[in-house]
């Protein structure tokens, strides 16, 4: 039986008439790349920030961790990292002070902080640049970056908000080879993205459609499921009965 | 306790590194009080003293001798009615005017006592001060020469009017309200601007995502400012006194203590702004509209608050620069003591408590 770190039960978002996640329920397990598909406003960004505490679901239950996301939210967020859609490091702090101030509110010693500081500067060859103001980095580093500050109080679980938006394939493709060494290390991966390729790298993914969830299983499985040579064509068949218009 | 350190270096280097605002926020008062400095001491040296004398006795020529001495003023002799003399302040450069009556040597000599009358024009309360002292240290001072020779006193009685202001508003409150300015541009407008730029650059969700609790989010950015704002003060407080000759006559601890408290009401305030608005410009507009106005209008620095119709008095009671304004003064140039200052200080800390509570309650701990 693998461990649930990530369950929800018929959570549900509306603000007013408009239901933006309606009764969702899912389980994501420990160590593994869960992707989070959908069109532009078909509740993704919703869904993550009822698990992330950013937003107060209507109702429907769901626990992180194993703690409740109503009642438990100090336990939570220590065990959470969260890298959101818009770039969220300080532009006018440099490289060192945005991973010292992340690893300092994270409640991070000295001297995990420093070796976090050397392990972090090493693995993205940041060397030259660890005292340059952030906001002078090319838009690929910046990202990869804040990749790394998210997870740099070794979260359990990471949430990521369609990381690779607006960054060139190289970038996206070593983006991701990031994303595989920290789940390497046993840090559950959890992303929203609307690029089907990367589609294709998660371990098992969730189609939302409207608010509702429509498949989840493995790439494969789902591709096998709807007869579909890739995972576009899965999207299409599924997003196709889409009534909202995207944003 | 060291994650809340973190933030507050965070805090220094954003304001560190934002070299233009930082030059606006030290230039700015620098500035107005240089300005104000310089634009008062040539004032008076440039100014026009008319004498009428009626008396033409001795006594009057010796003081009219005397102030012409000086040699900072030039004198002009002739007789006006009042309403000349009116005229003549109306017309510009004439800042004050010396009124010999019939007799005046005559009635000093055989009376004991005689009048002098001078008229200033307070529209510049400053240089009419400087001037009517200037004029009745003269007259003073021919009195004492006067009495060295003799036994009974001679008393000169000089009649001051001061046209225009009577109550001389405006000058020594320069400072006062410099420091109300300044200290609520810092604390509102910088604190709501810095709070509503983590919203806007969206490292407000990664704040709220993280452990760091979101209240604690606040006071570390009202830290920076709240030193800042220390400083500012000091800045003033010296060039207030070098420059201006414009001593602190009250305890300077007990105008810090108090300055704190109005930095902190500031702070508040700027929470509260921040707290309704999702965007840097409409804080911005908001802290200038809601905030450097009526302390311009509404503390007294600039109108008298006594001449405004009523509705407005009571607005002005809602302003807490008024309250601020009026204690500095009290301390600054009065030299009172606490005593003096409990009521607005009690009142300033009343609305700080308020507006602490409600921006604290409204504060979103979630988003949406």
């Amino acid at each position: 039986m693998k461990e649930v770190v990530i369950k929800t039960d018929k959570l549900t978002k509306r603000f007013g008439d408009f239901i933006a996640a309606n009764e969702i329920s899912f389980e994501v397990y420990a160590g593994e790349i869960f992707g989070f598909l959908g069109a532009n406003g078909a509740g993704k960004t919703t869904a993550m920030k009822m698990l992330c505490g950013l937003s107060a679901p209507s109702s429907g239950a769901a626990t992180i961790a194993g703690f409740d996301i109503y009642k438990q939210t100090e336990q939570i967020k220590k065990r959470i990292g969260y890298m959101s859609q818009k770039f969220s490091l300080y532009e006018d702090l440099t490289v060192l002070e945005n991973i010292n101030f992340f690893g300092g509110i994270y409640g991070l010693s000295n001297r995990q902080l420093r070796l976090k500081r050397e392990e972090l500067i090493e693995t993205l060859g940041m060397q030259q640049e660890a005292k340059q103001l952030v906001g002078s980095l090319p838009l690929g580093w910046k990202q990869k970056l804040a990749f790394s500050v998210a997870v740099v109080h070794e979260p359990k679980i990471v949430f990521l908000d369609e990381p690779t938006g607006g960054v060139d394939p190289v970038t996206r493709r070593q983006f991701w080879d990031l994303i595989y060494d920290t789940s390497d290390k046993g840090i559950t991966i959890f992303v929203t993205t609307h690029y089907m390729d990367e589609a294709e790298y998660c371990n098992r993914i969730s189609m939302m459609v409207d608010g509702v969830i429509k498949a989840l299983d493995t790439p494969a499985r789902l591709k096998e499921q709807f007869s579909a040579a890739s995972m576009d064509e899965v999207f299409f068949e599924l997003a196709r009965g889409a009534k909202r218009k995207a944003d | 306790m060291k994650q809340f350190l973190a933030f507050v270096r965070k805090e220094f280097y954003h304001v560190f590194r934002d070299k233009k605002t930082l030059l606006l926020l030290f230039g700015l008062p620098v500035a107005q009080i240089v300005l104000f400095g310089f634009a008062l001491t040539n004032e008076i040296k440039n100014s026009e003293i008319v004498v009428c004398d009626y008396a033409n006795d001795v006594a009057s020529h010796r003081i009219t001798d005397q102030i012409e001495a000086s040699g900072n003023f030039s004198i002009h002799k002739c007789l006006m009615s009042h309403r000349d003399i009116e005229a003549a302040f109306k017309a510009g450069n004439t800042k004050l005017a010396v009124i010999f009556p019939l007799n005046f040597n005559h009635d000093l000599l055989h009376l004991n006592k005689a009048q002098v009358q001078i008229i200033a024009d307070a529209s510049d309360p400053n240089t009419a001060t400087t001037l009517t002292t200037f004029a009745t240290s003269i007259i003073m001072d021919y009195q004492n020469e006067l009495l060295q020779g003799h036994s009974l006193p001679f008393r000169i009685h000089t009649d001051l009017r001061m046209i225009y202001n009577p109550s001389l508003k405006g000058a020594t409150n320069f400072v006062p309200g410099v420091i109300a300015l300044v200290l609520l541009l810092v604390c509102v407008l910088m604190t709501s601007v810095s709070i509503v730029r983590e919203k806007e650059l969206g490292t407000m969700e990664i704040l709220l995502v993280s452990p760091f609790s979101p209240i604690l989010v606040v006071f570390a950015k009202a830290i920076p400012y709240f030193f800042l704002s220390l400083l500012n003060l000091t800045v003033i407080l010296i060039l207030s006194v070098t420059l201006l000759d414009l001593p602190i006559h009250g305890n300077i601890l007990l105008l810090y203590a108090v300055s704190a408290l109005f930095i902190l009401t500031a702070l508040s305030l700027g929470l509260l702004i921040s707290n309704s608005t999702d965007s840097q410009q409409s804080a911005m507009l908001i802290s200038l509209m809601g905030m450097l106005l009526p302390t311009l209008m509404f503390s007294g620095f600039m109108f008298p608050i006594e001449n405004m119709p009523l509705p407005l008095r009571i607005i002005s009671n809602i302003v807490p620069s008024k309250y601020y304004y009026t204690i500095v003064k009290s301390i600054m140039i009065k030299g009172l003591g606490f005593s003096a200052i409990w009521k607005e200080t009690l009142v300033l800390a009343g609305m700080t408590a308020a507006l602490l509570t409600i921006s604290i309650k409204k504060f979103k701990i979630r988003l949406a």
